[in-house]
């Protein structure tokens, strides 16, 4: 069995039989948390509530105009690849052919040239972002293992996948064997670390505004 | 092979003489496979003389658990060539297809061919070998097949595992592959090998591994998959015709549609040519004309081991093997019986709030 047909057969189904139950241990483990008892009367109803909760999740992308000079580049960094990854992901005829695959979804992609430079961009930017975690002596005490593993492996699925695009470096096959095996780590990865959040980013924030939101503080 | 006896003691050179074929042919032929085989053209003239020079070595051709494409495809030609008269100047001893003694004459031709070139001769086999229930599944002669290749790889100098059953096991050990079967290098492991696989095999790949060992007296050089790696070290997609529009993004959609039309890249409509290692896009099929990819469909990637369970063929290679509802389901029981039981253990850990106001 050649490493390609490893990554495409067992690895591919392994990671996602592990993503899947590791979104379902997380889940359950959210929905089991034991709830903190509210004593105050609410500040406002149920409907304002929501509409608290809705509009947290979109005021956090900007942060606060006092913050803006000390943590304004790295959030234009980090907006850069975030907004990368998804042009990546959801750009990419490859990976639209993926999506396609298990879901019958499918929309037009964007050029493969418009994609390599967006990666280079990407990968630009977590380098960058990477620099500043290690050299920012409070960002450097803040950080875990967590953070540096996620860091990876992001990393490597658009760093392969950039090679992928040029078949410079190796074989089609081996580049797309490393590409594939890159994903599967991450998907292995994502329900038990910090990338969980790209699956509750906007969960997290909505609950946090409608808290806030009943006890009338501003959101 | 009726007149194999009386050509046993005459060279390659002799014979096409007395055939009408000169030196001039035989040296064309040599450079035209010394190119194929990626050897220097200097060597075009030594490997001419060593041909020349050459006398017939027995094969030995055992066909198992097949369809009978791959000789079908080897052996069909629309006009004699020289690489015809390659196969003439082998002594083929034994070829069920061929053949036209049957039954217990057939049997003495194939114990006569072993005993007068033990140690030497080739064995050449196509089809895969069953294994369950002691190979009860493809007989020749009442004798498993199994049995077959016990006895008569031991004697053979190496073998040649012709089309991707003999090779890799092919369709036959398929899912769920009931007869339990598998390649000729999963049974044989102290004997030279050179896998020649495809659905069918490109026929001058054939031509140019017997070539070189009549030429040089050994093997060509293998890959990881012992391959001749003249003709399978590259991917079809490295050689193919319409790589330029793979790295322009220009794709057919569909097979009708206007990048179709226009021959663009068939990569989104399943072509496994970047995974595929074969010289179908270099050498083409029928002398030369055309291969799956140039008349408009993908490569189905039929030399490569366990082709026929690699998912579909029209599904791209961006995706991975599908691994079914039912597992998806299992895992995700298993996350929430595991999230739940942490989160509950948690629970009993931490005090519970006090349940009035303070």
């Amino acid at each position: 069995m050649t490493l390609l047909e490893i990554a495409r057969g067992p690895a591919w189904q392994a990671s996602v039989l592990i993503f899947i139950a590791g979104i379902a241990w997380r889940l359950a483990g959210l929905a089991l948390l034991r709830r903190q008892r509210q004593f105050a009367a609410p500040r406002h109803g149920l409907p304002a509530r929501m509409a608290g909760g809705a509009r947290t999740m979109l005021t956090r992308f900007i942060p606060r105009r006092a913050f803006w000079p000390g943590i304004g580049v790295s959030v234009m960094l980090s907006a850069t690849f975030h907004v990368g990854l998804g042009l990546i992901v959801f750009g990419g005829a490859p990976h639209i052919l993926v999506i396609h695959q298990y879901t019958g979804l499918s929309w037009p992609g964007l050029p493969k040239g418009v994609i390599v430079l967006v990666s280079g961009v990407t990968l630009a930017s977590m380098i960058a972002l990477l620099i500043r975690r290690i050299t920012h002596p409070v960002l450097r005490l803040l950080s875990s293992a967590d953070d540096y593993l996620s860091w990876l492996l992001v990393f490597l699925p658009v760093l392969t996948g950039i090679l992928l695009s040029g078949e410079t470096v190796a074989a089609y096959d081996h580049l797309l064997a490393l590409h594939i095996l890159s994903f599967d780590l991450m998907l292995i990865w994502l329900p038990f670390g910090k990338l969980m959040h790209a699956g509750l980013v906007f969960a997290g924030r909505g609950l946090m505004g409608m808290k806030f939101s009943r006890k009338g503080a501003a959101t | 092979m009726g007149n194999a006896q009386d050509l046993r003691g005459e060279t390659l050179a002799e014979m096409l003489a007395s055939r009408g074929i000169g030196r001039r042919s035989l040296l064309k032929f040599a450079i035209a496979m010394a190119t194929s085989l990626a050897l220097p053209p200097a060597i075009a003239p030594l490997m001419a003389a060593n041909l020349a020079k050459a006398k017939r070595r027995s094969v030995i051709w055992l066909s198992f658990q097949e369809c009978t494409g791959c000789v079908e495809t080897l052996l069909r030609a629309t006009s004699p060539t020289i690489d015809q008269l390659i196969f003439d100047f082998i002594s083929l001893d034994y070829q069920e297809v061929l053949m036209a003694a049957a039954g217990a004459s057939a049997e003495k031709s194939l114990r006569d061919a072993i005993a007068a070139n033990t140690g030497e001769y080739l064995l050449a086999i196509d089809g895969s070998i069953p294994t369950r229930d002691s190979g009860v599944y493809s007989l020749t002669g009442g004798r498993s097949n199994l049995a077959m290749l016990e006895d008569i790889a031991r004697d053979a100098k190496a073998i040649l595992a012709i089309g991707t059953c003999a090779a890799f096991g092919g369709i036959p050990k398929a899912f769920p592959n009931p007869t339990g079967a598998v390649g000729v290098e999963d049974l044989v492991s102290d004997k030279l090998i050179v896998n020649i696989p495809g659905c069918p095999p490109v026929p001058e790949v054939l031509s140019g591994v017997l070539a070189y060992f009549i030429s040089f007296g050994r093997l060509p050089d293998l890959d990881a998959r012992k391959r001749p790696l003249a003709y399978f070290g590259a991917t079809i997609h490295d050689q193919c015709y319409r790589r330029a529009f793979y790295d322009q993004g220009k794709f057919a959609k569909t097979f009708d549609d206007e990048g179709a039309r226009q021959g663009w890249c068939l990569f989104e409509l399943g072509c496994k040519g970047p995974t595929t290692h074969n010289a179908c896009a270099s050498l083409r099929w029928n002398n030369g004309t055309s291969f799956p990819i140039q008349s408009g469909h993908g490569c189905i990637g039929c030399s490569q081991p366990d082709f026929w369970d690699a998912g579909s063929f029209y599904t791209s290679l961006a995706g991975g093997v599908a691994t079914g509802w039912r597992n998806a389901g299992i895992a995700a029981a298993v996350g929430l019986a595991g999230g739940a039981a942490a989160a509950l253990t948690a629970r009993s850990k931490t005090p519970r709030p006090p349940k009035d106001k303070p």
